[in-house]
């Protein structure tokens, strides 16, 4: 198993527990304001942090590799998607609750882009580094 | 990978790419400013990455993964998966759409589209499903409780 893919599903896994018990606090405290602003996160953390990058993990592994040299694609494009999705899922952690509870200021407007660009920055990367692998064989 | 799952796969990480910036672009719209109108577009985001990416990515690496019967070519369900690929995509967009423009008919019209394209899906892949090694008369044999 590549270096990258034992990256993104140890992180994906991290990205499940969390959310689960994020899930776990919010029905343990039902009345608590945190509960309605963190829902969006996780439910983010779920199907970006844990689907998704599980399924990059798998797909950079499993798809058909590239000929010659049966390579797995570019390790700059993988890497530059895995730092992003975490970075920006990071940023998306701390400041889109604070946006919901606090309202949003200049700081949490920038905040919440680069966390816009850094995952859409992943999604693009891991779409192009894969497009070449799925391939008629 | 045969061709028609490399036809699914590809499409999926399409959607991938609209949904994801869609979402881009919502998550920047909750920081207030003119970008605030496409909190609007959640039901295309939600159907383009759920159905569109996720289930579509699904539908093509398991007619690429799952065991082949012995006795059918590596062809085989190819014209089932096409239609499923034409309602499914035809279930997402229809369903995005009326989603993001409070077109209730059309939003149903395209969740019984992927209905029924999960329903074809399922007839490809239900006898697939099985151990390896196991040969059709083998198969017939052991019945429902084989291993």
């Amino acid at each position: 198993m590549p270096l990258l893919t034992r990256w993104f599903l140890r992180s994906a896994i991290v990205c499940l527990l969390i959310a689960l018990a994020l899930g776990a606090l919010s029905a343990a405290l039902p009345g608590a304001p945190a509960g309605p602003a963190f829902a969006p996160f996780a439910l983010h953390l779920l199907v970006v942090g844990w689907a998704t990058q599980m399924i990059f993990g798998v797909a950079y592994w499993m798809f058909p590799r590239v000929l010659p040299g049966r390579s797995f694609g570019s390790p700059v494009l993988g890497w530059t998607a895995f730092a992003g999705l975490n970075a920006g899922l990071l940023l998306r952690a701390g400041f889109e609750p604070w946006a919901a509870l606090r309202g949003s200021g200049p700081w949490t407007g920038v905040a919440l882009a680069a966390s816009a660009l850094f995952q859409l920055a992943a999604v693009l990367g891991m779409v192009a580094l894969l497009w070449r692998r799925v391939a008629e064989r | 990978m045969p061709r028609a799952s490399m036809w699914l796969i590809r499409l999926s990480l399409l959607y991938l790419a609209a949904g994801a910036a869609i979402g881009a672009l919502m998550l920047v719209g909750k920081a207030g400013g003119r970008l605030g109108w496409t909190l609007a577009l959640r039901p295309a985001h939600q159907d383009l990455l759920i159905a569109g990416w996720m289930l579509q990515l699904v539908f093509g690496v398991a007619f690429w993964i799952l065991p082949r019967l012995p006795e059918r070519s590596r062809s085989e369900g190819t014209p089932r998966l096409v239609v499923v690929a034409v309602l499914l995509n035809a279930g997402v967009l229809a369903a995005a759409w009326g989603g993001v423009a409070a077109e209730p008919a059309l939003a149903a019209g395209g969740r019984a589209a992927q209905l029924a394209a999960a329903l074809l899906f399922a007839t490809i892949a239900w006898r697939r499903i099985r151990r390896y090694g196991l040969g059709a008369e083998a198969a017939r044999l052991s019945g429902p409780g084989g291993h």
